[in-house]
């Protein structure tokens, strides 16, 4: 079986957000991670593969140090990475970014295409729909338990008050939520191993895409504002003995629809 | 001397900070608390591969510098001094001896299950008789044969009991004095060794500490480590690697007291503002970060001569020295900028403090690290 799941480089998720002038992530200062949703999607290719044999192949587009970002993935388990790297796709959208990701992804033969439930930064959590649908696959979206047998996929699909059960031919697009397994800690062997496993690098030309179709060009979407969430307001202190106190909290929590 | 860890000591290092965060530090005030030795993390530690991290992999470890260990067991001390404390001494008082001074097949039988997390390991050498005194030891062992007898009792022995296998130290020649002394490996199992009293400590409290008996124990001559007489040599410079892990252990139980602390001064309102704006409180925070640098320094550079295989028996008592001396005086700090609180047992700066006692005491007492480093310094200058 060959499985490809998606990864992001993201900031670190504790450092702080910076926007450049065209409203665009200043990513030059910030330290980079795994996308920690993707941590799961891997977790859940290398459980997959252990159980069915095959590789594991990591996928990502971003600037050329996403390679070292990549390496924990590798270090965890992931057989090789695909990285996808050109100065022509800086400020892509959605839909200019799954075009790139399916044009590296189609001429795989995966069977198995995972993906995070969202990125940590921009987080629209489109991103694995939009690549199903370039790449005309079935999309089985959060999915937190994922069954193989043969040729046939069968997914337990999280609903906020349970779960559907669903099942699809291979070959698909999954999305997984965090549910689905406890990611695992790179080993030393891993770590070690890491080393010696490759990452292919890609640009524009190497998929056969146009740089007209490509970056801020071939977006079709375009960001015209951004504005930062304002301040949070300061908390309100009560000073009123417990018992009025204790009132004035079920108030204020009834107002505001926390209790009923 | 460059501090700049490769890719892969960085991305170990890496993972260790978040396996200790998330799965070490949540449980190091239940371990204290309970006196449990902590089997499962033990175990998580075996699988990550944390157990043999300086031993050659084809002898299970992981190839990586004694500077990655020690900053290793800095970490994992960071979230729990009982939980860095049995890796630390399954490496630097069993594995450095075994993969120093053992023969092939010692390493194959001993190395590698100690490094692969199979086996645990400890060094037997403390008497009730024979303290910084090592020298005056009585266990002793009487040749046979293709084996020896051994007889004698351990006191004081760490991971005792939970290990397999024991680097024990024994005269071979009573009237040789130190140069009488050899050491062996014993395993647990083998008829006549029993584990006697279980000490109830003051901190590291997650750590087994127990005394060894060895009645008659009979011990292949296969198993003994090194020539007879050179035992008293092999456990100096086992030592000499030791504290550095002891220096290591120092560092990281204080960085988890400064990091509290300074938390807490932050939060903490006395005469209507926190008491990190008042100049007295900086200064202490100021004094206790600049403690911990120089210890690291210290530290890593001992471990940095290891690495090039150069002597390092004074750099290492020098570091352990000071990074024990700096824990205990940056705990009590710690504890002090918590007023009240930090005296009680909610709040974690008081097990710091009991933990980092034990720095100034195993491993050579902060008087014989004194004595060690004047030996050289005294030597130097004649
Ligand atoms: C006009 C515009 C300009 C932009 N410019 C830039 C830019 O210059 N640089 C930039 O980094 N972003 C840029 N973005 C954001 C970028 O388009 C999105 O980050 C990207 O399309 C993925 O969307 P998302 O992050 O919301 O992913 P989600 O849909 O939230 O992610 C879900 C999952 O999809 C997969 N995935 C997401 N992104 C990738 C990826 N890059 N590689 C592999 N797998 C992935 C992961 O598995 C992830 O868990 C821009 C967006 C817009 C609208
Ligand atoms: C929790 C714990 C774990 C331990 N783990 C191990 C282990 O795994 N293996 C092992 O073999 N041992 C272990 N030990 C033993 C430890 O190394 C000894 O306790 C230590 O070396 C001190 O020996 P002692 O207790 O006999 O004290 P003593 O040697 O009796 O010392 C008493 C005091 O006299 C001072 N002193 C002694 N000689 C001199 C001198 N010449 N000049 C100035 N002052 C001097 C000492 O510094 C100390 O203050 C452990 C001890 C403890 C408490």
């Amino acid at each position: 079986m060959k499985i490809a799941v998606c990864v992001k480089q993201v900031p670190d998720t504790t450092a702080r957000k910076e926007l450049t002038d065209d409203f665009r992530l200043n990513r030059a200062s910030l330290d980079s991670v795994l996308n920690p949703f993707d941590e799961y999607a891997l977790e859940e290719g290398i459980r997959q593969k252990e159980a069915h044999e095959g590789e594991v192949a990591m996928v990502t587009m971003g600037p050329a140090s996403a390679e070292e970002t990549m390496r924990k993935g590798l270090a965890m388990g992931a057989d090789r990475g695909v990285l996808i790297t050109d100065s022509a796709l800086a400020g892509s959208d959605i839909w200019v970014t799954a075009t790139a990701l399916a044009a590296a992804l189609r001429s795989g033969g995966y069977d198995l295409i995972l993906c995070g439930q969202e990125s940590a930064d921009a987080r629209t959590g489109l991103l694995p729909g939009a690549l199903a649908e370039h790449l005309g696959l079935p999309f089985l979206s959060y999915v937190q338990k994922l069954d193989i047998e043969g040729s046939q996929l069968r997914v337990r699909r999280q609903l906020s008050g349970g779960y559907e059960v669903i099942s699809a031919n291979l070959p698909a697009v999954v999305m997984v939520v965090k549910a689905i397994n406890e990611p695992r800690y790179p080993s030393l062997k891993g770590i070690m191993a890491s080393k010696r496993k490759q990452v292919t690098k890609l640009d524009a030309g190497g998929l056969g895409l146009e740089p007209a179709s490509l970056g801020i060009a071939g977006s079709r979407t375009e960001v015209v504002a951004a504005t930062p969430r304002p301040a949070k307001e300061p908390g309100r202190m009560l000073t009123e003995p417990p018992s009025e106190a204790a009132k004035l909290i079920a108030d204020f929590l009834a107002e505001n629809k926390v209790i009923a | 001397m460059d501090w700049k860890l490769d890719p892969e000591a960085q991305s170990v290092l890496d993972m260790v900070r978040e396996f200790a965060e998330r799965e070490v530090r949540p449980r190091a005030h239940d371990i204290d608390e309970t006196a449990e030795y902590p089997e499962d993390l033990v175990r998580k530690m075996a699988e990550l591969g944390l157990m043999g991290i300086p031993f050659p992999e084809e002898y299970g470890g992981a190839g990586l510098s004694y500077v990655t260990f020690a900053l290793v067991v800095e970490e994992l001390c960071k979230a729990c001094a009982s939980t860095g404390l049995i890796m630390d001494v399954n490496i630097s008082l069993f594995g450095e001896p075994v993969w120093l001074f053992g023969t092939e097949d010692q390493k194959q039988r001993y190395l590698r299950p100690i490094s692969t997390g199979e086996a645990l390991g400890a060094l037997a050498m403390t008497e009730p008789e024979a303290g910084s005194d090592a020298a005056s030891i009585r266990t002793n062992a009487r040749r046979e044969g293709q084996s020896y007898r051994l007889n004698g009792r351990k006191i004081f022995i760490t991971n005792g009991e939970k290990a397999d296998f024991y680097v024990v130290t024994a005269k071979t020649d009573p009237n040789a004095g130190s140069r009488g002394i050899t050491d062996f490996i014993v395993e647990k199992s083998w008829p006549g060794v029993s584990f006697t009293t279980h000490y109830e400590k003051l901190g590291i409290r997650g750590s087994t500490t127990t005394d060894i008996v060895f009645d008659d124990v009979e011990v292949p001559a296969a198993n003994r480590l090194g020539e007879e007489g050179m035992g008293f040599k092999i456990t100096m410079d086992t030592l000499d690697a030791g504290r550095i892990g002891i220096a290591a252990q120092a560092i990281g139980i204080a960085r988890a007291a400064l990091e509290e602390a300074v938390t807490y001064v932050k939060e903490r309102r006395q005469f209507g503002k926190p008491i990190a704006d008042f100049q007295g409180i900086k200064f202490a925070i100021a004094d206790m970060a600049t403690q911990i640098e120089a210890a690291q320094s210290l530290m890593l550079q001992a471990a940095y001569l290891r690495d090039k295989g150069i002597p390092c028996a004074r750099e290492s008592a020098m570091a352990k020295l000071y990074a024990g001396d700096m824990a205990m005086a940056v705990t009590d700090q710690a504890v002090q900028l918590f007023g009240g609180y930090g005296y009680m047992r909610e709040y974690p700066v008081e097990r710091h403090m009991r933990d980092a006692k034990i720095c100034q005491i195993y491993e050579g007492t902060q008087q014989i690290q004194r004595l060690v480093v004047a030996r050289q310094q005294l030597a130097a200058l004649s």
